[in-house]
């Protein structure tokens, strides 16, 4: 089933629909096709994030807006319950602030410090992992001694010292400039050390392999081995520890919230909606704490599965 | 070109590998333990001639397998030299050259890369060498490749999983031809696959062989394959050869006491050889070789002078055997007869398990 080459004789627009004719036929995109749980998991992650982003287009309220915001609204139920309000479809918090123009614009601090985290931990990690399985000797002796070190800490405290020591270092008064920066590069450092573990301990096993042998027989660059051989075949388990670490960091960034060194009240993020409608939980204010929680474990499940089946598709002995 | 054919293609010059195995310095340190090495290859040489198979046998843990990766560059020598075409493999060569050398392993289920596609196996030699100037110079060597190995063209698509061992086993041989090789390091190329597929791959190697004028060290434990494909032929045990020249004499002729044991070990249908005798116990540990003659231990010639000096190689009617019995005349070499019948059997019907004669 080789697809084509693109024709260039024909136009642009002729090259195009041969480019998507051959995405069609796709492995991946067969494979995402015959999977309705997947189908349904990226649709719900999809409509979670693209609300997100465009969140000042489509929220009801600008919960930044102190102006819009009344205390006269605060405490009202969702629209649906007696005493709700049709101009407050999940009802308000204690502010006044509507439930779902705060959700939108939660989830989109808590996605992008979420993605930015891990993917920070992701690159740190699996360069270090590949570099000590592959490197071996000293450098394997330095590096995990490092991550050894890290894992005597909470993944918080790590977090948290980072966060004071850049935030010392910012003090003059433009800290909540750089809040999401920072907070961000803690959480992605303190995570680093799992996936540097499981990259380390696959490229251990692939590059004792015949094949790895093969290509250095040939010839090939050290390099090239680790990036075109070793890497790919340790990918599988790290996509999956990103999903599961994608959760961790969002709620790694509401505890950080919630010790109040994290973001500030004014950007609210679904972790900080959550534990702040906690503690109205048990007045009957439910819709403070349930309908963020919500959109955060959709979020976090549609995510896992999408990457379980990523990690699937993407083994050809599975395919 | 007339003396390139007369000279040694691959020449292996009192080769040592040792491996360090102590223990980490701390421990070593607190519990007085000396380093320890594993003298994996304990000074091997031999020359192989240009078209021809060197074999070499053992048991397992006697330093072949090293030996072949030490040829194949993924070991570099403790001492001794490999010298492909007369020029030392391990030494950077002015022209950034490297030797046209190639490998086959044994194992056809770790040596293809489980990601990549066949076609993208097989052209990875092409594409580091820059052999091939266009994709579609790339698309039709690999065609001709695995045409060459009996795979159909189409079978590039596919990933390596959708092969049986053998078909496996061919891919990772066109991968070897690709960069166009003058010599094959095989390290036990069938003893992974199923008994009906060993043939059919052993043959395939014959033919590439004839067809390319390839060099071939074949590593074997399995006598029969060796019987099957090797000119010459070097007996291994513990690190050392300790008999090697033409394979046929050595077959019909075994002169050092272990060849003699290894091929008495061969099962016999016929069961006309009633003075079997088998190899008892183990090869001891490399790391604490016996000393004099390292096969002493299990030796029914030994005495005192075999365990205490060391035998060197000597020439014996055209082969060498490192043995102070055999030097001394107090064993006479075994004369095996093969069976007449199954030598003109063709090469190609001989069952690799069958006994090899």
């Amino acid at each position: 089933m080789s697809a084509p080459d693109v024709d260039t004789t024909r136009g642009f627009l002729g090259r195009t629909r041969d480019i998507f004719a051959r995405m069609g036929r796709h492995d991946l995109w067969l494979s995402f096709r015959s999977k309705p749980v997947v189908i349904v998991a990226a649709i719900v992650a999809g409509v979670l994030i693209l609300s997100a982003l465009a969140a000042p287009l489509i929220a009801p309220h600008d919960p930044y807006d102190m102006a819009s915001v009344s205390l006269l609204y605060a405490e009202l139920p969702p629209a649906w319950v007696d005493g709700g309000d049709p101009a407050f479809p999940l009802g308000t918090d204690l502010q006044g602030r509507d439930m779902l123009s705060t959700i939108l614009y939660g989830s989109r601090t808590s996605i992008l410090v979420g993605a930015a985290a891990v993917a920070l931990s992701l690159v740190l990690g699996v360069a270090a992992g590949l570099v000590a399985g592959y490197g071996g000797g000293v450098v394997d002796s330095v590096l995990m001694r490092i991550a050894d070190i890290q894992l005597t800490f909470p993944a918080i405290l790590i977090a948290l010292l980072f966060d004071g020591v850049v935030s010392a270092i910012f003090s003059h008064g433009s800290s909540d400039q750089y809040a999401l920066l920072v907070i961000i590069l803690a959480i992605g450092v303190s995570n680093w050390v799992l996936f540097a573990r499981v990259v380390r301990s696959s490229t251990l096993v692939e590059k004792g392999k015949d094949y790895v042998k093969a290509a250095r027989v040939t010839g090939v660059s050290s390099l090239a081995i680790l990036l075109k051989h070793i890497l790919p075949n340790t990918l599988g388990p790290v996509l999956v520890i990103a999903t599961i670490n994608l959760a961790l960091a969002i709620l790694g960034e509401a505890t950080l919230s919630f010790l109040g060194v994290g973001l500030p009240p004014t950007q609210p993020s679904l972790g900080t909606l959550i534990r702040i409608g906690n503690e109205y939980l048990f007045s009957g204010a439910w819709w403070m704490t349930i309908f963020p929680g919500v959109t955060l474990i959709l979020l976090v499940l549609s995510v896992n599965l999408l990457g379980d089946w990523l990690r699937d598709a993407l083994n050809p002995k599975l395919r | 070109m007339s003396e390139d054919i007369l000279a040694p293609v691959l020449e292996v010059d009192n080769l040592h590998k040792w491996f360090d195995v102590s223990k980490p310095p701390l421990q070593r340190l607190i519990e007085r333990l000396p380093r320890q090495t594993l003298k994996a290859v304990d000074g091997v040489s031999f020359r192989i001639e240009r078209g021809t198979t060197f074999a070499l046998v053992g048991e397992s843990g006697c330093g072949k397998s090293t030996v072949a990766q030490a040829v194949a560059g993924l070991h570099k020598p403790t001492r001794g030299a490999i010298l492909f075409e007369g020029i030392d493999r391990d030494l950077p060569r002015p022209d950034g050259s490297r030797p046209e050398l190639q490998m086959i392993f044994q194992d056809p289920f770790a040596s293809l890369n489980p990601r990549w596609r066949v076609r993208d196996i097989i052209a990875e030699p092409l594409r580091v060498h820059r052999l091939t100037r266009s994709r579609a110079e790339t698309r039709a060597a690999v065609a001709e490749l695995l045409e060459q190995v009996r795979l159909s063209p189409a079978d590039g698509e596919k990933y390596p999983h959708e092969f049986s061992g053998g078909q496996r086993q061919r891919i990772s041989i066109a991968r070897a031809l690709a960069n166009k090789p003058k010599f094959l390091v095989c390290d036990e190329p069938t003893s992974a696959l199923d008994v009906s597929v060993q043939a059919q791959i052993l043959n395939l190697m014959k033919r590439l062989q004839r067809e390319l004028g390839l060099t071939y060290l074949l590593i074997s434990h399995n006598l029969a394959v060796i019987y099957h494909m090797a000119d010459e032929l070097g007996v291994m045990y513990l690190g050392r050869l300790v008999e090697t020249g033409p394979a046929r004499e050595i077959f019909n002729r075994p002169r050092h006491p272990y060849t003699q044991l290894l091929l008495d070990t061969i099962p016999d249908i016929s069961l006309d050889r009633p003075h079997r005798t088998f190899l008892k116990g183990e090869v001891p540990s490399p790391i604490a070789p016996p000393p004099g003659c390292t096969f002493h231990p299990r030796c029914p010639h030994a005495n005192d002078r075999c365990r205490t000096e060391p035998p060197r190689l000597e020439s014996f009617g055209g082969v060498k055997v490192a043995c102070h019995a055999v030097g001394e005349g107090r064993i006479v070499p075994a004369v095996r007869e093969w069976r007449p019948a199954a030598r003109r059997t063709p090469v190609r019907r001989v069952s690799p398990v069958a006994r090899p004669a």
